[in-house]
């Protein structure tokens, strides 16, 4: 499908730096965008978008179904689940629904094909419109094994969209959730904090990005007059710096109010409008020097 | 002994720059960072010697016999995870591979193979009056209730004499890793964030202690950023009769601490004083349930 | 009757070890017989699932009562399956509880803590 938008991924290491901040904000911006939510176990862009809800989809994953009369006690699924997830109690196989992480290897190997799969919902996706931004929001239902199958869900959305710019809100940290919710952007946007908690979690996304080969830059977000190791790790690792946002604690009480800051005062929606184009020019800019992708 | 554990629900709200403070005030003998995924207490709390490391292993990863494979390509029909690559032939995507073991079952040329694989590593410092206890995952890795069990194991396993108090630096979120944190805790302190965002998740990580009979506390940081998120977040600990144990503002000079590996206690700062009174009161409520009377 | 224990070291005159799923052993002590032997928990090195793990090991070896301080909502369901009563052990060595439980000092288990199970978090 041939693609005249970008997707943009923003995500930080370090929780609190401004991934949502950003995000949100140059989804409004943008004016008409797609915001993808895709921090499934704790997703706060709904709370700045107020989106009106549309439709709302279930997420699920597939989990063996045991016929108990076909088996026979062989006891083989049991000791297949490298999760624990069967136990074997008076000669039957007990699923826990919880810990099972779908991979299938007991409906494969049981001799007998007493094992077929049913759905288990995981989660769902609540999608809607907040002005002209179209907001997907991805949540994981508490204890469930992994939001991965919702990001894959929501990154439906951002692959079917080929005119508006996508803005994917990724989780925090560096695990494998993070790399599946960065597989489709075209360019990912790393915000750091001017602190030395953040430059140790800034190195490993940075790390992450470069082996997915993503384009990527850095946003230095609250930027105080002292110095900032962000800037310095940057400068010393060749990381491209996009632009700073200075700390500013009216934006900071307006964000805490849950308020986009762009919506509220031309000020902002102009700082915002600045920087997404800073951040535009840059990923087409990388699109064009690398044609492969 | 006593274990107090330092929670937040939110990234971000200053539960490292609140742990660091705590555990130079307390001077306690012992300390975790159980933020497995990324931790930072090390970089506040310098460290004499070297660290005794150890590996950490996670799920094991399956790797493909090149010389075997015959290129049937049955390993990457049944992979759930997307993780077997067919590129000249067939490979395993290290970072998608969950360990599940089917890829080398259905292989009819026995051409896969399950390998251990280490997914972090495991630090313990040890100090003359001092041991703490730390890991890091590696990028990729999914975090584990079980790293940071090992966490903690190897602080309680590792204590020196007469040591009164653990203080325990906790993972943001309300999962797996956060309710390991928990275990054989008397008590959790929780640094909130006076934002909308903050506040939801500060409740649900209360809800969890709640489930766990856990004792709990809660302190604001960064508090004059939104005074009446701030109020807000009192007002809910007074009704539902949790201790609220003090107020932290926000503070530039915290900034210039942490970035000097500091703790904010020592400088002289307003959130080093600050945090000092929370100190006190979170120590008051620690003897306090120790001693079984009501707050 | 047959009693186990989750325990950190290998000795009767040790403690009982506050983790039911990674305790690194279990006893297993035959109340007639006044026998005991020693298994290292396979469970602790489970990522996750390891009350699960852990409780099938006990189920299997024909155990009638656990002792142990505390125990997941996984195991629980495990071990009430196959019939093995939870007891609230006391702090305090192995030989003290199995006095105790053969005193029918020690109480039944009601509570049980939901899942530590380890998966991506964030």
């Amino acid at each position: 499908m041939k693609k005249s938008n970008l997707t943009i991924a923003v995500l930080s290491g370090k929780g609190g730096t401004g991934k949502t901040l950003v995000s949100v904000n140059f989804a409004a911006a943008a004016e008409s965008a797609v915001y993808l939510d895709c921090d499934v176990e704790e997703p706060n862009g709904h709370f700045f978008f107020k989106p009106e809800i549309t439709s709302e989809e279930t997420v699920s994953a597939k989990i063996p179904l045991i016929d108990l009369d076909q088996c026979n006690g062989c006891r083989k699924c049991v000791d297949f689940c490298k999760f624990n997830a069967l136990a074997f109690i008076k000669n039957k196989p007990v699923l826990f629904k919880d810990i099972c992480h779908s991979c299938g290897g007991c409906v494969l190997f049981c001799p007998q094909k007493a094992i077929s799969e049913e759905e288990k919902v995981v989660g769902k996706i609540q999608s809607g419109m907040s002005g002209q931004v179209c907001v997907h929001t991805g949540c994981l239902n508490t204890g469930e094994a992994s939001g991965i199958p919702i990001i894959k869900e929501l990154l439906k959305k951002s692959a079917a969209e080929t005119t508006l710019p996508v803005f994917i809100d990724c989780p925090p940290g560096s695990a494998c959730i993070v790399m599946e919710s960065i597989k489709d952007a075209d360019y990912c946007i790393l915000v750091a904090e001017p602190t030395v908690f953040g430059v140790h979690n800034l190195k490993m996304v940075c790390d992450l990005v470069e082996v997915f080969h993503k384009p990527h830059g850095v946003i230095l977000n609250k930027c105080l007059e002292t110095e900032n190791p962000a800037e310095e790790f940057c400068k010393e690792h060749h990381v491209h710096i996009l632009d700073r946002i200075p700390f500013d604690s009216k934006l900071g009480t307006l964000n805490s109010n849950a308020k986009i800051a762009v919506r509220e005062n031309d000020r902002y929606r102009e700082l915002f409008s600045a920087l997404l184009n800073t951040v535009i020019e840059e990923a087409n800019h990388e699109a064009v020097a690398d044609p492969q992708r | 002994m006593k274990q107090l554990l330092i929670l937040s629900g939110k990234g971000g709200t200053g539960k490292t720059t609140v742990a660091g403070a705590l555990i130079k005030l307390s001077q306690a003998r012992a300390y975790a960072d159980c933020d497995v995924d990324a931790p930072n207490l090390h970089l506040s709390m310098a460290q004499t010697g070297e660290a005794e490391r150890l590996d950490y292993y996670g799920m094991p990863k399956a790797q493909i016999d090149a010389e075997r494979c015959i290129g049937c390509g049955q390993c990457k029909e049944n992979c759930r995870f997307d993780a077997i690559i067919s590129n000249k032939g067939y490979t395993i995507d290290p970072f998608s591979c969950e360990g599940c073991g089917v890829c080398e079952a259905v292989c009819p040329v026995d051409a896969v193979s399950m390998h251990p694989a280490v997914a972090g590593e495991q630090m313990l410092y040890r100090a003359a009056s001092s041991v703490f206890s730390t890991a890091q995952l590696k990028m990729g890795s999914g975090t584990s209730g079980k790293l940071v069990t090992e966490v903690k194991k190897r602080m309680l396993s590792s204590l020196l004499p007469e040591t009164e108090l653990a203080i325990i630096d906790g993972s943001p979120g309300i999962g797996c890793p956060v309710i390991a944190s928990m275990s054989g805790v008397s008590m959790v302190l929780i640094v909130a964030e006076p934002s909308i965002s903050g506040v939801s998740d500060m409740e649900r990580i209360l809800h969890t202690a709640e489930i766990f009979h856990t004792s709990t506390c809660v302190c604001v940081n960064k508090a004059d950023v939104n005074y009446e998120l701030t109020k807000q977040i009192e007002r809910f600990c007074e009704e539902k009769q949790i201790p609220f144990v003090g107020t932290i503002p926000y503070d530039p000079q915290a900034v210039t601490a942490i970035n000097n590996g500091k703790t904010i206690v020592e400088m002289d700062c307003p959130s080093g004083r600050a945090v000092r009174e929370i100190y006190t009161e979170t120590m008051r409520l620690l003897q306090v349930q120790a001693g079984g009377i009501e707050a | 009757m047959k009693i186990a224990i989750p325990m950190n070291e290998q000795s009767l005159d040790a403690d009982v070890c506050p983790s039911f799923g990674r305790a690194p052993y279990f006893l297993f002590y035959n109340s007639v017989t006044e026998e005991a032997y020693y298994l290292d928990n396979a469970a602790v090195a489970s990522q996750g699932g390891a009350g699960i793990r852990a409780a099938q090991v006990i189920a299997d070896h024909g155990v009638k009562a656990l002792l142990a301080p505390r125990c997941g909502e996984n195991a629980a369901e495990v071990l009430s399956k196959a019939e093995v009563f939870v007891y609230h052990s006391i702090p305090g060595t192995a030989r003290q509880n199995i006095e105790a439980h053969l005193n029918n000092q020690l109480p039944l288990i009601n509570e049980f803590h939901a899942g530590f199970h380890g998966h991506e978090k964030k």
